[in-house]
């Protein structure tokens, strides 16, 4: 059958292609997975270091509707479960996410930019770009596999459910290179194909968030049994291994034949259709714009609104939820006394659930700066593409661009931040039966980290207009050290000097403590003159073209 | 004469680069002016400073009577631009891109934009990711033409497009100019150069090497000759300006210095002409013959490679 041999030809090379293109990409996510599951295990040794502590926070996080939602099934007190009830979910959808971007990336989006034309117009197969994407992704998994079982029996745990642990995380991650080895087929576009993959991931969440809620707590309140809808999704295939408890690998074997099944349609399809083409076509647009777009606020607003939707989504989903679970952090953080040091150094003095919601808030203002950050960077992105030259060439000041979109990645943060407080009242609201207070308190509360958002944005808008091409650098690096400082910052004892360069450090830990409008001045101060400083800077300098 | 555009002694540095020279160029109103020179020369450069996107190191540029860095914003209501790279918004409709050039530009014709998309044969409900960069070119040349402005900058507008829509084009800058509007036109299109424009300016690293009317620069040039006559023809080599002359009793083939073309036709008719064709330089040689050394030089270069 030479005609099957030949629709494989060329895979190594592409596969080799491939690996080289992902040379950073594919360590960094590797490294970055690797760490997260180290450092939860280790802060689960150093917060529950007795199997007291642990059977607490095992029957309070399966009698926790959200608890499960977000952290997955509980299954057994062990360090090693333990550890895996509070990293497992976190690894597996993050290595979903992994292997679709990565099977895309070498698929429809080569196929999209025409580099798989050129590649196709060699000695290459039919299948062979599809192959070759399905090794790397599934290579990475497989590694990614290792190094966590690695990271885990480093912390003394048991070998065997260490691998599981590991098998589970790559299965996860390879089941999911399979869907999107089908969504690739089907969508025209890499934007589509990844949002359907995505999609997918989502749905799988969903599904077993589902049925963890509405499984049975058995065996004295330290062990969940899912229902049904767990065993329609990929992830609650993975958490079902329960590692460290009764290290299921048969389990496996359902992620095996999934993967078989899809990979085998995605061929399939592969088959059926021109390159270049997809399953379903791309709906036209219109053909004249609106009035809404004929303006650089409009040109903005289309290009952001995407972008803020998507956030604001995530937050209404998130505030409910740990809004909702702040009746329940006495209890909770009564059972463990790091954690409620940890609360009381994060956030001053004040009632436990006002602190648990200061240090709520004051995460999701770190958060809201990267929406801030990604926003205001999308200037760079436009200037580099080459979007921004024919937009400046026609009658439109440089101010007024900027300003445009300055006042969307503003009001954006605000809006953001109002959705938390709101959505977190009303979760919170619901469970003390006091929505309209708890909605007003927390809403202030949230907007209480405006001011340091907008200076760390201001600070985007400067390396805008004065290092154009470190920006998108610089800008992260700043939020990245925002983001140490206020974890570690007092933890660690760093410097006080270290400490303030952190415009989040000078927030008053609402709604903990009383809120000073002074510092809140001083930052929206900070905010404007850096704005007028990146400005000014952008009218004087020449385009930076890529 | 009233200039569009006039500039002098451009010097513009990008790091050790200097992408121009001492450049100057001199566009009159209501002309087809040709900008001409190879990739990297400066073009590019040269067409953003005209637009304010980059500012001069030294020299001056003066467009529409107005300085281009300071008055940007009111010059670009009377000035449109096609880039030789149009890059577009993803996720926005050719139709959608048009528009929003036309709007920020101050408003375009209705009627001419529905007129050239039937024209240019494009699809405005389509969403610029899957334009090729033909019709993401197309995008730019429409939204610049439905325009009503004083001063039309393109920058290799046809580079992507079939010889079908290069004629198109061509007849839409002729309308214009019949409209007594002026073009500025890079290009690397030569045909399209001798078709379109009155004057060009040919530049070559960062400075421009020759500039005048099409029948200047020719004078500058060669026109080949064939040539029959009754009579063997005698002391043709020994004329001012033939050069490459192959002579065959009665039949004579050569080039010949365009300002010396009398006194050889005086000569030529001692021996009875009975044909003679006369071939005038195309600016394809115009071009080799400034760009001859580089292609020689890497002709060598290849050469040695090769070995």
């Amino acid at each position: 059958m030479s005609s099957l041999g030949s629709a494989f030809a060329g895979t190594g090379r592409l596969v080799r292609l491939a690996l080289r293109r992902d040379r950073i990409q594919l360590p960094v996510w590797l490294a970055g997975l690797t760490l997260t599951q180290a450092a939860t295990v280790s802060s689960v040794v150093g917060l529950y270091p007795t199997e007291q502590e642990r059977v607490a926070v095992a029957i309070s996080t399966a009698q926790s509707p959200v608890g499960v939602m977000f952290n997955g099934i509980v299954s057994g007190t062990s360090l090693g479960a333990t550890a895996m009830t509070q990293s497992f979910l976190v690894v597996a959808i993050a290595a979903a996410f992994m292997s679709t971007l990565c099977v895309v990336r070498h698929t429809r989006q080569n196929e999209e930019t025409g580099r798989a034309e050129m590649i196709g117009a060699g000695v290459v197969g039919r299948h062979a770009l599809l192959t070759a994407a399905l090794i790397v992704a599934v290579g990475a998994n497989v590694v990614l596999g290792l190094l966590n079982a690695a990271v885990l029996i480093a912390n003394d745990l048991p070998a065997g459910g260490s691998l599981a642990a590991g098998a589970g995380i790559a299965a996860v991650g390879i089941a999911f290179a399979a869907i999107a080895a089908v969504t690739a087929q089907v969508s025209e576009t890499a934007r589509g194909a990844n949002g359907m993959a995505a999609a997918a991931i989502g749905v799988a969440f969903l599904l077993r968030a589902i049925g963890d809620v509405s499984g049975k707590v058995v065996d004295g309140g330290v062990t969940l049994i899912s229902a049904w809808p767990s065993w329609l999704s990929p992830i609650g295939w993975g958490q079902q291994i329960r590692p460290f408890d009764r290290d299921n690998w048969w389990v496996l074997g359902l992620l095996a034949v999934a993967f078989v099944a899809l990979v085998g349609l995605a061929f399939g399809l592969t088959a059926h259709r021109d390159l270049g083409a997809g399953m379903r076509a791309v709906r036209p647009g219109r053909p004249a714009a609106t009035s809404g777009l004929l303006s650089p606020l409009g040109l903005a607003w289309r290009l952001q609104r995407g972008v803020l939707i998507g956030w604001a989504i995530g937050i209404v989903v998130l505030g409910p939820a740990y809004g909702g679970v702040g009746d329940e952090i006495e209890d909770f953080v009564g059972d463990s006394e790091q954690l409620a040091e940890y609360f009381e150094q994060i956030g001053g003095a004040g009632s436990l659930t006002d602190l648990y919601f200061a240090a709520t808030l004051s995460i999701t203002g770190l958060a809201v700066a990267g929406y801030a950050i990604q926003t205001l960077l999308r200037m760079r992105a436009e200037e580099a593409a080459g979007r921004l030259e024919p937009v400046l060439a026609t009658s439109v000041a440089r101010t007024r661009w900027m300003w445009s979109h300055i006042a969307i990645a503003t009001l954006g943060t605000v809006l953001l931040l109002a959705l938390m407080g709101v959505s977190t009242g009303i979760g919170y609201g619901a469970v003390v039966g006091d929505v309209r207070d708890q909605v007003f308190t927390l809403t202030g509360a949230a907007l209480v980290q405006v001011p340091a958002v907008l200076a760390l944005a201001g600070l985007v808008v400067v390396a805008f207009g004065l290092l154009p091409n470190l920006a998108v650098a610089l800008s992260w690096a700043a939020l990245a050290i925002c983001v140490l400082i206020g974890q570690l910052g007092q933890l660690f004892g760093l410097p006080q000097a270290v400490v303030n360069m952190s415009p989040f450090t000078h927030l008053p830990a609402a709604p903990a403590a009383e809120v000073t409008a002074l510092p809140l001045l001083v930052l929206m101060l900070v905010a404007v003159a850096f704005a007028a400083v990146g400005i000014a800077s952008f009218r004087r300098r020449d385009l930076a073209l890529s | 004469m009233t200039t569009a555009i006039s500039v002098s002694g451009l010097v513009k540095t990008f790091g050790p680069t200097r992408a121009l020279d001492g450049l100057d160029l001199s566009v009159a109103t209501g002309e087809v002016h040709g900008f001409l020179g190879p990739n990297g020369s400066g073009k590019t450069t040269t067409i953003r400073i005209l637009l304010g996107l980059l500012r001069p190191d030294a020299g001056r540029a003066t467009v529409l009577g107005g300085d281009p860095w300071k008055d940007a914003v009111e010059l670009h209501r009377r000035v449109a631009y096609v880039p030789g790279d149009v890059s577009l918004w993803p996720n926005l409709t050719g139709g959608e891109a048009i528009d929003l050039f036309g709007a920020l530009r101050g408003g375009l014709d209705p009627k001419r934009r529905a007129e050239l998309l039937e024209r240019f044969d494009l699809d405005p409900s389509k969403k610029a990711r899957s334009y090729s960069k033909g019709n993401r070119q197309k995008v730019a040349v429409v939204a610049a033409f439905a325009s009503d402005v004083e001063l039309y900058i393109l920058d290799e507008p046809t580079s992507g497009l079939d010889p079908l829509m290069g004629a198109v084009f061509e007849d839409y800058v002729r309308e214009i100019r019949q409209e007594g509007k002026t073009v500025l036109l890079s290009s690397h299109v030569l045909s399209e150069v001798e078709a379109l424009c009155d004057r060009v300016d040919i530049i070559r690293l960062g400075k421009t090497v020759e500039s005048g009317t099409l029948a200047d620069l020719r004078h500058l040039t060669r026109t080949s000759i064939s040539v029959e006559t009754a009579r063997p023809m005698t002391g043709l080599a020994e004329l001012r300006g033939v050069h490459d002359l192959q002579l065959d009793g009665t039949r004579a083939r050569f080039d010949i210095d365009t300002a010396e073309i009398d006194r050889v036709l005086g000569h030529l008719t001692l021996f009875e002409v009975r044909t003679l064709t006369s071939t005038p330089p195309t600016l394809e040689e115009l071009f080799l013959r400034h760009y001859g050394d580089e292609l020689a030089l890497e002709r060598e270069a290849m050469e040695a490679n090769a070995r």
